[in-house]
């Protein structure tokens, strides 16, 4: 568990900041209990730097060979057509912050086949340089295909900084990846950013009620999965081509254990796909209950929006957990988010902050969702939505 | 055949509250529950069971609290439990963990299939399937949401951006389980449970199952927790108040006044 130095002054104030209260104060000094995780939430905390982690007996690896920052482009196939998906682009433009930033090059990562087609876009969203591997073989994603292509590949150039997508294919991958290199990954990251040098890479943590910065000081590549609408794609350089380098990597023969049978696309409509929707309205557990979401959804109907719900609300089972929006649901980044009845859990808030214009309804003036939002209503969303609707249906008619 | 189905004891993570004042959690009186994913991955192991009479096995990593879930599972129809726990491996990331897991596994020894929720809910991450499965040298089809196999193959319905795939895979295989929306976990009637009091749950130590050292705890660890916080405040925006009426007027002026309706 974590040590406590002599020079503890007993101030308590990592007592407090233990996600998992084991710490407590002992005749003015700090004492962990068994229930010390040795997550190190402490350590940084502590004003006078008694807190510290049993240091592990390694010696210190020279990783100044591994440079450069790397995003994984996920190819996107919906039955018809393939094509690259966006969240690859919101990788590149993280990207270029974070290799400006390190004075480093950015590079894009594409697997599958007749990959050149995508080269162009991939260099206007800052790309330094691109490595395909481009191949029938690799036309469906495979996770033993790609595990291999890309540890192939890293082992070659020993990038410092690798960004996947955390979607399907990703969160699959990529842990492969890191399993293999001895690496660390972290999942679903919020935010990130450079300090000294090591990716800091945020996320919320602990069920979802708090953040976490966590990095990986002796390890190369840092890993992160992020997922999609986290991060704003930004065009940097429109006309440029990247340096494109092509390698040929076989598929071991691993790959043909398992297999795809059938693909079966889902029917969505536009309007319900709460990742892609420019107005998106949700519901929490203030909504009350089928009538109250009946509410939500014919404001939905008048703006063009699609529905989706807080975790609140999916527990209530007032709808299905794919409508749910936060961190264990769809991140999304919409024009306009209503949120109705909802009081804003870290979780919840992580997943809908990068909207442009939020608006909340709550009863509860202090309700955390009003951090977030341009304009906060102080009202009983039952009794508001009804009278939006009208007014909404009014104005229209005009 | 034989299943081994990883699980995990969680906080109910819909019952964890922040303290307002210091913005920490407050995990005091939070019960603790079998985690969702992996309860259904349970579930489904034991159909299969029902279906070829193979045998499943249940193993967890945790304090010796975790028992409670071994137990649960062994109530539910699971024929042995294996409860990994020791102080070494206090502090493992998802990399040490499914070191530590997957070396489990291999002193079980027999294995055909391995279950697995996608992610727990305390942690989200979902690596720590894909990560066993490397460490046991097999393939792995994650985020399925059913599965079904005849003692050759495993044949699953795995999840995709925009739909699912039907795929098949070699046994032996690790499978990650998604759950369907309208899941709601089974829980053994009180006879059952009794009946299960004399099913066998081992507990075992690092040096029981042969780890390195070198690979459990923060030393296995690659990442590290370098702060935790409260979000960051904002600035608020404007807040409204009044009546119904004086609201509703208020609100289609944003609508309007942002585009949303002309």
């Amino acid at each position: 568990m974590i040590q406590v130095g002599s020079n503890c002054v007993g101030c308590g104030k990592c007592v407090s900041t233990c996600p998992f209260g084991a710490l407590s104060l002992v005749n003015r000094k700090a004492v962990a209990n068994a229930s010390c995780t040795m997550c190190g939430a402490c350590v940084s905390v502590c004003p006078v730097k008694a807190l510290s982690l049993p240091t592990a007996g390694s010696e210190k690896k020279d990783l100044s060979a591994y440079k450069g920052v790397w995003a994984f482009i996920e190819i996107a196939d919906d039955g018809k057509e393939q094509k690259v998906r966006p969240v690859g682009f919101e990788l590149l433009s993280k990207g270029r912050e974070l290799a400006d930033q390190l004075g480093e090059e950015l590079a894009a990562v594409v697997i599958g086949e007749g990959v050149e087609k995508y080269f162009a876009e991939l260099s206007s969203y800052g790309a330094d340089k691109i490595y395909a591997v481009s191949s029938p073989a690799y036309r469906d994603y495979n996770t033993a295909a790609y595990a291999n292509a890309m540890i192939s590949l890293i082992k070659k150039y020993n990038p410092s900084i690798v960004l996947y997508p955390s979607t399907y294919i990703g969160r699959d991958l990529s842990p492969r990846i890191s399993s293999e290199l001895f690496v660390g990954l972290t999942a679903d990251c919020t935010g990130l950013s450079i300090a000294d040098g090591l990716l800091i890479q945020t996320r919320p943590a602990f069920g979802g009620n708090i953040m976490a910065d966590i990095k990986c000081p002796d390890y190369r590549p840092q890993m992160s999965t992020v997922r999609p609408n986290v991060f704003k794609k930004v065009v940097t350089r429109p006309n440029s081509m990247a340096q494109v380098i092509n390698e040929s990597i076989a598929v071991p023969a691993a790959a043909g254990k398992v297999r795809i049978v059938s693909k079966h696309f889902d029917e969505v409509s536009n309007q319900e796909k709460l990742d892609e929707a420019e107005v998106v309205l949700a519901g929490g557990r203030g909504l009350k209950d089928a009538a109250g979401f009946a509410m939500l959804e014919d404001l939905a109907q008048e703006l063009g929006g699609a529905v989706g719900a807080s975790r609140a609300a999916i527990d209530l089972g007032l709808k299905p957990k794919e409508k749910q929006i936060g961190q264990s649901g769809v991140t999304v980044a919409s024009k306009l988010y209503i949120a109705a009845g909802i009081s804003g859990a870290v979780q919840h808030i992580v997943g809908m902050e990068h909207s442009d214009v939020i608006i909340g309804i709550n009863k509860d003036a202090n309700a955390p969702i009003f951090n977030v939002c341009k304009y906060g209503f102080v009202a009983d969303a039952r009794q508001l939505l009804p009278k939006v609707v009208e007014a909404v249906k009014k104005a229209k008619q005009k | 055949m034989n299943i081994i189905v990883c699980i995990k004891q969680v906080p109910d993570s819909t019952q964890v509250k922040v303290d307002p004042k210091t913005g920490t959690l407050i995990r005091a009186g939070v019960p603790s529950i079998l985690n969702p994913y992996d309860h259904y991955a349970l579930e489904k192991a034991l159909a299969i069971k029902a279906k070829t009479g193979a045998k499943v096995t249940v193993l967890s990593m945790g304090p010796a609290q975790a028992v409670a879930v071994l137990r649960l599972a062994l109530a539910l129809g699971a024929d042995e439990g294996v409860l990994l726990s020791d102080r070494a491996f206090a502090g493992s990331d998802t990399w040490a963990t499914s070191y530590a897991l997957a070396t489990a596994v291999k002193k079980i020894g027999q294995f055909d299939m391995i279950l697995c929720g996608q992610m727990a809910i305390d942690g989200d991450t979902a690596q720590t399937g894909p990560g066993i499965a490397y460490h046991l040298g097999i393939p792995q089809v994650t985020f399925c949401d059913s599965v079904d196999s005849d003692g050759q193959r495993a044949v699953v319905k795995k999840l995709i951006e925009g739909g699912h795939q039907i795929m098949e895979a070699d046994l032996p295989v690790l499978i990650t389980m998604t759950m369907p929306v309208d899941y709601a976990p089974k829980y053994p009637s009180f006879m059952a449970a009794h009946k299960a009091q004399d099913k066998q749950i081992s507990t075992w130590t690092a040096a029981d199952i042969g780890a390195d050292l070198h690979k459990l705890g923060l030393e296995g660890s690659p990442t590290r927790v370098s702060r935790i916080f409260p979000p960051a405040a904002r600035a608020k925006g404007e807040m409204i108040s009044g009546s119904a009426e004086e609201m509703a007027a208020k609100f289609i002026e944003i609508l309007k006044k942002e585009s949303f309706v002309k």
